[in-house]
Parts: C-alpha cells; sequence; structure tokens
C-alpha cells in the first residue's frame, strides 16, 4: 500500500479549465476536486445556485449544463471544462424582466423561503423545453427531483402551467 | 378607524423579485475578505468517555489556521443557556460547545479546525485522532425508562429529566361509573424539519472598534446577540447578529446555541479574520435539533351518546442527550389533547427522558401533532364503538361558538392559562364536508372495494396555541423620500413578512405596500425582540407594527395640521399624501410632512426644495422641536405584548387510497379548513397551510428516523430519509372561516404551525377507515408501507 503521501504526490491536483457561464468565457484555475457547485459559488461569485444536500437528491443546486438541467453538487468543476453552463442569475439580467417561469413563480406565490427556488426554476426550464404543454401528473413527476419544504409545491404546480401557457404563446407569436 | 385596503388582499410577494433572481442572500452566499471556513469534528458514538484526542497532524497540515478542543475554550467552555426553565424540569442539562470528558450523541461536536478552504478544514478533520471509550448507549424511550437502564448523565438517576402532572375537573371520580372506558398505547417517532438551507454561521471580528457581527441563518438572531454579548464581555451594542435570507426554519433554527453559533465567533475573535461555518446535510441530520417521538398510555371514558367524559394520559417523551428548550414540546402537548371538544375531567401525567439521541427542541407544529394523533384516535374509536359516524361524533363533542373564551383549565407553555379566545368549530366541520363531498363518499367507498380498491376517509380536528409572549417590537420610518421604513426583531424564513407588515402599515400611512421597506431579524436596525417561533410574528410582530405605524399616523397628522393651521382631526392620510379633510388641494407629500418633522438648517433634494417654496405656516416661536412632537422625524416605535395566547383551529381531511399488497398509500383529495382569524394576505395563509400539509404527510407516511442499537441515525441522507415531493403530496383545497381574536388589536391568530398538526391523525383515521374490513387500528406514526404491511398481515392473521 502506498503511503499517503505519495499517495497525492502521484496526483494532478489542479487543472485549467476554461467553462461558458450564462454566456459569459471564464477561465480559472481550479483544484480537480472542486465540486461544480463551489466552483460557481464560491470562485465565480454566481450564490444563486444553492446547494441543499451535496448528495443530489434536494436538486437545489440544479444548472444547465449544454442545456441539460444538472445537480452542480454532483459534478466536478474540471467537468465542466470547454462546456457550457446557465444558473439562475442567467435567467434574467438585473434590470431585465423576469423570464416567464420567475414571472409565473411570482404571480402564483410558487415560493417561500426561496432556497430551492434557483434550483426548480432551472429543472423547470429544461422540462418545458422538453415538454411545452405538459399535464399536471407529468408536472408533478418531473418536479420530483427538486424538494420544496416550503410550499406543498401547490402553487409551484400552478406557476409551472402558467409558466408553460405563456411560453406556448411566446413561441406562437415568434413563428 | 382602519382601514381596510390592503389588509386581507392577495397582494404578491415583496421579496419574491430578488429571491428570484438568484439574489437573495443566504449565510454561504455572503463572502469576505481573508474569510476562512470551519469544519466541526462529531462524535462517532452515542455514549462514550473522551480519552484523549490528538490534533497534531491536523495542525501541521498545510492551510490549517487553528484546531480547536474542549481545552482551547478557556471560561467559553460553558454549558448553553437553559430555555425557558420550568419547575418541574428537575435534571436540566444542556451541551456544552465542544464535548469536554463525554458523548452523549452520535453528532455532538468533539473539535473544530479553521483552514483556508472547507476542503481543507474537512481533510484536517481526518487527521484528527480521538480515543473513545464507548458504554451501553440509550437508544430509546423502552430503554431509557427501563429499570437499572444506562444513565444518559451519570448524576440524573433514572434519565428523569422532568416529571409533570396537570389536571382538570376530577377524572377519577367519572372513570368508575363511565359507560366505557378504553385504554390504548399510541406512539410517535421522531423526525425532522429538514429546512432545504442547512444551518450557517459567518463570524467577523472588528478589533479597531472592538464591534463582533455574525450572521447566522437563526430564528432568533437577538437573543443570539445577547448571549453572546454575555460570553465574550462585549457590550450588547458591540454584537450585531443578523439572520440574513434564511432558507426555511420550521423550529429547528430557533435555538441558543448551537455550539457552532459560539465557537465560529470564538475563532474569528482568535485569529481576527472573517470565519464561515456552514452545516452539510450531513451533519444537520446528526446535530440539528429533532422531535415527536413520544409514547402514550391513555385511557377515556365516554356514554352512549358518544360525549367524551374524561381522559387520562400518561405519556414519555424523548428529550435526546440535553434539554435546551426545556420542556415546552411537552407541555404543549399536554395543553393541545383536548382539542376544540368539551373535556371537563382531564390528568396530563408526563414523564421527560434522556436519550443518546440528538437533543430536542421545537419543530414546526412543537408538541401538537402529537396531542391530535391521540385525541383525534379517541374520537375515532368512539364512533367505531358506537357505530357513529365520525364527524358526528366530533360534533356532539365541541365547544359551541358562544362558549368563548373557553378556558380549558391548564397552565399553557407561557405559563399563561390554556384559554381559547374564539372559535366556530362546526363551520369548519361543515366546510370540510362539503370539500369532501363527505356524504357521497360512502357510496363511492362501496364502488372501489367492489373492484377490490380500498378507499378510506379520515378527519383530524386540532386547536393550536399560536402568537404567545413575551412581546415583539417594531420601528416605522417615514424617509424624506416618502418611503416607510420598518423594522423588527422577528426573523423571516419564508414567511412574507416583507409583505404582510407591509400591508399593516401601507393601511395607516396612506401609501402602497411596495413603498414600505421591511428589515426582519438584524440587531442592529431593531434592537428588542425574541423571534419567529409559535406561529407568531403576523400576531406579536405584526400587531406592534401595526401599533408603531398608528403613532407615525398620528404624528404625521400634527405635523400637517401645523402647516395648514387646520385640526388634526381634519388631517387625512392616502395616495402617499397628507391633505386637508374636504379640501385636497391642501396637500403635502408623505415625504414632505417627513422633512418638516425633522427641523433641520438645510433642505437636500427636491423634495425638500418643493417645500421651502410652498407658503405654508412659518415655524412658531419657542424650541424648534416643540415639546409635544416628543422626537423629530416621522418615526415611532411599537410594542406588542399578549395577554396570553390566540387559539387558531382548524379540520382537514383526506380520501385515501391503500394498496393492500403493497402497503403503499396514495391520497386521492386533501382539504384543510382553517381559522387563523383575521387574514392579512390569503394567498400567504394559504401557502402556510400547503406547506404544513406537505410536511405533515412527510411526517405521517415517509420520514421517520430510525437510530440502531448502537444510537447511530441509520437514515442519515435525503436518499434514506424521505422528503415528499410533488409527485406524493396531493392537491390541497384550502378553504377558512374567520373569527377574529380579541386579543390584538389586528384580530389575527398565528398560522405557520397549523398545517403539519392535524395530517398523523387523519392518516390514521383514513387508514383505519380504508382497511375496515380488516379491523386494522393504527396506534402509531409514522407509518411506511412495509409498516402498513405488516399490520395488515397481523390483522388479518
Amino acid at each position: 500500500m502506498l503511503e499517503r503521501d505519495d499517495d497525492f504526490s502521484q496526483c494532478v491536483e489542479e487543472c485549467e479549465i476554461a467553462v461558458i457561464v450564462n454566456g459569459h468565457r471564464y477561465e480559472r484555475t481550479v483544484p480537480v476536486r472542486l465540486l461544480l457547485s463551489d466552483f460557481l459559488r464560491h470562485d465565480l461569485q454566481l450564490t444563486g445556485t444553492h446547494v441543499g444536500c451535496e448528495h443530489g437528491v434536494c436538486g437545489c443546486c440544479t444548472v444547465l449544463f449544454n442545456g441539460e438541467a444538472v445537480r452542480s453538487c454532483l459534478m466536478l468543476a474540471v467537468q465542466a471544462d470547454g462546456m457550457a453552463v446557465t444558473t439562475i442569475e442567467g435567467m434574467a439580467g438585473t434590470n431585465s424582466e423576469l423570464h416567464p417561469i420567475q414571472q409565473a413563480f411570482q404571480e402564483k406565490h410558487g415560493l417561500q423561503c426561496g432556497f430551492c427556488t434557483p434550483g426548480i426554476i432551472m429543472s423547470v426550464h429544461a422540462m418545458l423545453h422538453e415538454h411545452p404543454d405538459p399535464t399536471e401528473k407529468e408536472i408533478r413527476h418531473e418536479l420530483s427531483g427538486n424538494i420544496c419544504r416550503c410550499t406543498g409545491y401547490q402553487n409551484i404546480v400552478e406557476a409551472v402551467k402558467l409558466a408553460a401557457e405563456r411560453l406556448r404563446e411566446q413561441h406562437m407569436e415568434v413563428e | 378607524m382602519m382601514a381596510t385596503r390592503w389588509f386581507g388582499a392577495p397582494v404578491q410577494r415583496q421579496e419574491d423579485p430578488r429571491l428570484l433572481r438568484g439574489q437573495g442572500s443566504y449565510v454561504d452566499d455572503i463572502d469576505l475578505p481573508e474569510m476562512l471556513h470551519a469544519a466541526v469534528l462529531r462524535s462517532t458514538h452515542a455514549r462514550a468517555r473522551i480519552l484523549n484526542i490528538d490534533t497534531s497532524a491536523a495542525s501541521a497540515l498545510p492551510g490549517v489556521h487553528l484546531v480547536l478542543t474542549a481545552k482551547d475554550l478557556g471560561e467559553v467552555l460553558e454549558p448553553s443557556p437553559l430555555l425557558v426553565p420550568h419547575h418541574a424540569l428537575t435534571q436540566p442539562r444542556t451541551q456544552l460547545p465542544l464535548a469536554r470528558d463525554e458523548v452523549r450523541y452520535v453528532g455532538e461536536a468533539v473539535a473544530m479546525v479553521v483552514a483556508d478552504s472547507r476542503y481543507i478544514a474537512e481533510d484536517a478533520l481526518d487527521l484528527i485522532e480521538v480515543e473513545y471509550e464507548p458504554f451501553p448507549v440509550v437508544h430509546s424511550l423502552e430503554v431509557s425508562s427501563a429499570e437499572s437502564a444506562p444513565l444518559v448523565h451519570a448524576d440524573v438517576p433514572g434519565n428523569v429529566a422532568a416529571h409533570l402532572v396537570q389536571s382538570v375537573g376530577d377524572p377519577d371520580s367519572i372513570f368508575p361509573s363511565a359507560p366505557h372506558v378504553i385504554h390504548e398505547t399510541l406512539l410517535m417517532d421522531r423526525g425532522a424539519a429538514m429546512p432545504m438551507e442547512c444551518r450557517g454561521v459567518l463570524a467577523r471580528w472588528d478589533a479597531h472598534d472592538g464591534t463582533l457581527t455574525c450572521w447566522i441563518s437563526t430564528q432568533g438572531p437577538i437573543p443570539i446577540r445577547n448571549g453572546l454579548a454575555a460570553i465574550f464581555h462585549l457590550p450588547e451594542h458591540k454584537v450585531r447578529v443578523i439572520a440574513p435570507d434564511v432558507g426555511g426554519g420550521f423550529g429547528t433554527k430557533i435555538m441558543m446555541f448551537y455550539a457552532e453559533e459560539v465557537l465560529t465567533p470564538f475563532a474569528a475573535m482568535r485569529l481576527g479574520k472573517p470565519i464561515k461555518w456552514i452545516e452539510d446535510r450531513r451533519e444537520h441530520f446528526i446535530s440539528a435539533n429533532q422531535e415527536r417521538s413520544q409514547l402514550h398510555e391513555v385511557e377515556y371514558a365516554f356514554d352512549d351518546a358518544g360525549i367524551l367524559l374524561a381522559v387520562r394520559d400518561r405519556f414519555l417523551h424523548d428529550t435526546g442527550a440535553y434539554t435546551p428548550y426545556g420542556i415546552i414540546v411537552p407541555i404543549i402537548t399536554a395543553c393541545t389533547l383536548p382539542g376544540p371538544y368539551r373535556l371537563k375531567h382531564y390528568y396530563s401525567e408526563f414523564t421527560v427522558l434522556y436519550t443518546n439521541k440528538v437533543p430536542v427542541s421545537p419543530y414546526r407544529g412543537a408538541g401538537r401533532p402529537h396531542a391530535v394523533f391521540v385525541m383525534e384516535r379517541i374520537m375515532d374509536r368512539i364512533a367505531r364503538e358506537l357505530h357513529l359516524d365520525r364527524l358526528e361524533v366530533r360534533s356532539r363533542n365541541f365547544i359551541q361558538p358562544d362558549e368563548f373564551p373557553w378556558d380549558v383549565g391548564l397552565v399553557y407553555q407561557d405559563g399563561g392559562p390554556t384559554k381559547y379566545d374564539s372559535g366556530d368549530y362546526q363551520a369548519g366541520l361543515e366546510k370540510l364536508k362539503a370539500l369532501l363531498d363527505y356524504d357521497n363518499f360512502p357510496a363511492l367507498q362501496a364502488e372501489a372495494r367492489a373492484q377490490g380498491r380500498y378507499l378510506g376517509i379520515g378527519v383530524g380536528c386540532y386547536v393550536e396555541g399560536t402568537g404567545i409572549g413575551p412581546y415583539e417590537g417594531a420601528m416605522v420610518r417615514v424617509e424624506s423620500d416618502g418611503r416607510v421604513y420598518v423594522s423588527t426583531g422577528v426573523t423571516t424564513q419564508g414567511q412574507a413578512h416583507y409583505t404582510t407588515f407591509a400591508q399593516i402599515v401601507a393601511d395607516q400611512l396612506g401609501v402602497e405596500p411596495k413603498d414600505v421597506l421591511v428589515t426582519t431579524g438584524d440587531s442592529q436596525s431593531f434592537y428588542w425582540g425574541v423571534g419567529t417561533y409559535a406561529s407568531r410574528a403576523a400576531t406579536v410582530a405584526g400587531s406592534a407594527v401595526h401599533l408603531a405605524a398608528l403613532k407615525v399616523r398620528e404624528k404625521a397628522k400634527q405635523v400637517a395640521a401645523d402647516l395648514f393651521e387646520a385640526s388634526p382631526d381634519d388631517i387625512e392620510l392616502a395616495d402617499g399624501k397628507v391633505f386637508v379633510k374636504d379640501a385636497p388641494h391642501r396637500a403635502l407629500t408623505l415625504g414632505q410632512v417627513a422633512i418638516s418633522s425633522n427641523p433641520l438648517r438645510y433642505a437636500y433634494g427636491e423634495n425638500a426644495r418643493k417645500l421651502m417654496s410652498m407658503k405654508l405656516a412659518g415655524s412658531r416661536p419657542g424650541p424648534a422641536l416643540p415639546e409635544e412632537r416628543g422626537s423629530p422625524g416621522l418615526e415611532a416605535s411599537g410594542f406588542y405584548s399578549p395577554p396570553h395566547g390566540s387559539f387558531a383551529s382548524g379540520i382537514h381531511g383526506a380520501i385515501i387510497e391503500v394498496d393492500a399488497t403493497t402497503g403503499d398509500v396514495t391520497f386521492v383529495k386533501y382539504a384543510a379548513v382553517h381559522d387563523c382569524g383575521r387574514i392579512i394576505n390569503p394567498t400567504v395563509v394559504e401557502g402556510q397551510v400547503h406547506g404544513g400539509v406537505a410536511q405533515g404527510i412527510g411526517g405521517a407516511f415517509y420520514e421517520r428516523l430510525v437510530y440502531d442499537e448502537e444510537g447511530q441515525l441509520i437514515n442519515a441522507s435525503f436518499m434514506d430519509y424521505l422528503l415528499p415531493t410533488a409527485a406524493e403530496v396531493p392537491p390541497i383545497a384550502v378553504d377558512h372561516v374567520e373569527t377574529p381574536s380579541p386579543l390584538n388589536p389586528l384580530g389575527v391568530k398565528g398560522a405557520g404551525e397549523a398545517g403539519v398538526i392535524p395530517v398523523p391523525a387523519l392518516f390514521a383515521s383514513a387508514i383505519d377507515d380504508a382497511l375496515s374490513p380488516f379491523g386494522v387500528r393504527i396506534r402509531e406514526m409514522p407509518l411506511h408501507p412495509c409498516r402498513l404491511y405488516e399490520l395488515l398481515t397481523n390483522a388479518q392473521q
């Protein structure tokens, strides 16, 4: 068996990565063991992505990774090298209007403490991209990867329905 | 006169835009220059003596700045204060910031490491060697109460922390002659609040001005400020504690002190650098307070008409390894048990026992779900024995609307009477029947049974003590831009105080809620207060906000009256303006009145320049600040201290389907009728009810903390301790009854905890009903599919 020191000395400890986050390119040198969630929160100061369990169940840390919803606590920052990540901060600019999903959550009281909310919004974004017209059962099934401890999900489901309707309308207008 | 424009309206939440953009500021989002990170080493044994701790390797790790064990803490190594002492709590024990000689639960803090990053701090934890001598473990109430049980605290005989008897009427005279007497054992096991944000502390020590600032994910920053000042011998005003955005609390964050709340500032003062400690989920499972475990032996007597004559309830309450929060939880249980029923003869006796588990303090519901479970099991059993409808039995026992105030005859958790201020329980029951289509359920059930499906309907009634003292306060100030600033010592963990308090103020000052900016939980913004717990913020702090706003309103009228040379009685406030009644052209903006109320020798800004150009009454002779005005500015503080708690109530019901082959249960329909007095914002109240119900469903069917015989929590992750998701929680229909509370100026009662309270009771009721062909009787909570399958199989044999 290797001695502890030898064990570490064999390893690459840091890597240079380049990640596109919310349309901006960031180049950083990061420890290889750094979680993507910690990279976003602490290295890039994008603290809207929250960490609720660090074992991939609660969904608070959900971000879009090349357009797909992923748990950023279950990924390493180095895995994001060359990839595109969207976080809650990429959904609406500081002065611009809320995204229709965010707007629907406001109108339907889809959040209370707000801690799970960014992760849920990112999941819903991916869900509605995939299923623009989901049934309530589909919405509930798709939301089951995100835990909310405050709302009992009632108004989240209502918000998703409203957001889906508005996004479909927007889409039709574009076409 | 009270305006009603905003109070009662479904105003959208003012806190949302920030949170929706990811611009919330939870403790872990705050980043300070030169900040270091802490991690805590926790006991791996439920009960053991610490023989030795070797921190040398950890201290030597590059990037490590400090390793703390008990011996490094000096005079800070004091047990945390006993909150809410009680004469019956004869053997209180509270926890040291770091265990010194003995550990008493898995998760108890043993050492803290401070390092450049959390990653390095956790590496260092692995390098600390602790030598333990394990002892036999008290892992359950059964073991704790057994003769010759191991002792959690060597100097506490029988593990008994407290014993309390309360009695109403003369139950002993009732039982011998009662037509029916039943005795049952009912159990509620452990669960936990599990807010999505774990705990966290960030501490900064500014040596140049001797100021300690702590950002803590807590429900009670002001008591913590007072406590930290005492511990560190600092003037209170040199300690600032801020509860920033808090990602849920549900009771587990109303504590003082969690070890880290002392250790983190201690380390920050030692190193002169900001230090952040963020609890991870595994730590939360084994170190944040839990609740619920009680074992009831209940005996009850009733007559042939189904009238409950007397109850004798003796229960054991598991407090875990310490009693940080006194015996609040079992007292609430004892006082909640009578519920909405005319119970004239009641004997309650409880014993609080130590176990080698995480300490217990209130979790949403705080002893009430247990009590309601017991009482509602009684009501169902009476119905079953007498072949009566379950709602009919409840109706026959309800306290009637003309019987309020109703004194239950017990001393409540706040030391005041358990005295119901108002209610209309039958009205709630009728609304529930409508929501559930109760009268048509038997046909639905029969139809399902013909297809081999087991539907059941269940109900649960409760009365909830809310809005207790001692007091809360608030400051309301109009600034020169016309916007109104409100601050109060209570905290916010999602209850929408920035919106509901703004609604209260908006009505009094004639502005829109959007122009009222609320700050909660910052000891420097408002010095006095207690905290957000016991469904009390809207009632107690809301009333204080209202009283402060009334004072500001009166002052605005007085100032404007002087300027317009009119009588204050003729001044009105509306649409952001202060004007003379019947002469709306004689008007100032609220901001201009605020400027006028502060006699200065200069004027800044547009508002002030406009004011100076107006032809208003000149200053009077004498002091610039006339004595009758008291103080400059449109600013006032208000305090509210309720005479005693106000009692909210409700009735919930559900239709469920049990899969008899797997023991799984699905909710077909859920309905809640809720009475929290006058409603400030119906959307917010409904949201609170929804969330409580979901938590209740978790506590009834998914969430049970499972400890093994070694005191190890064996399901300490979200993979194993299952929180309900959108797929498990059914649509919830909510309706309201409004019986205003006569105890406070707003007529409100608390709403925060209610949703969770009746769920275990109604779940048991519905399962009994669904499985009535098998004669199943539920006597324990929480259940899970395997256990239900087991009960079903036993019943069939």
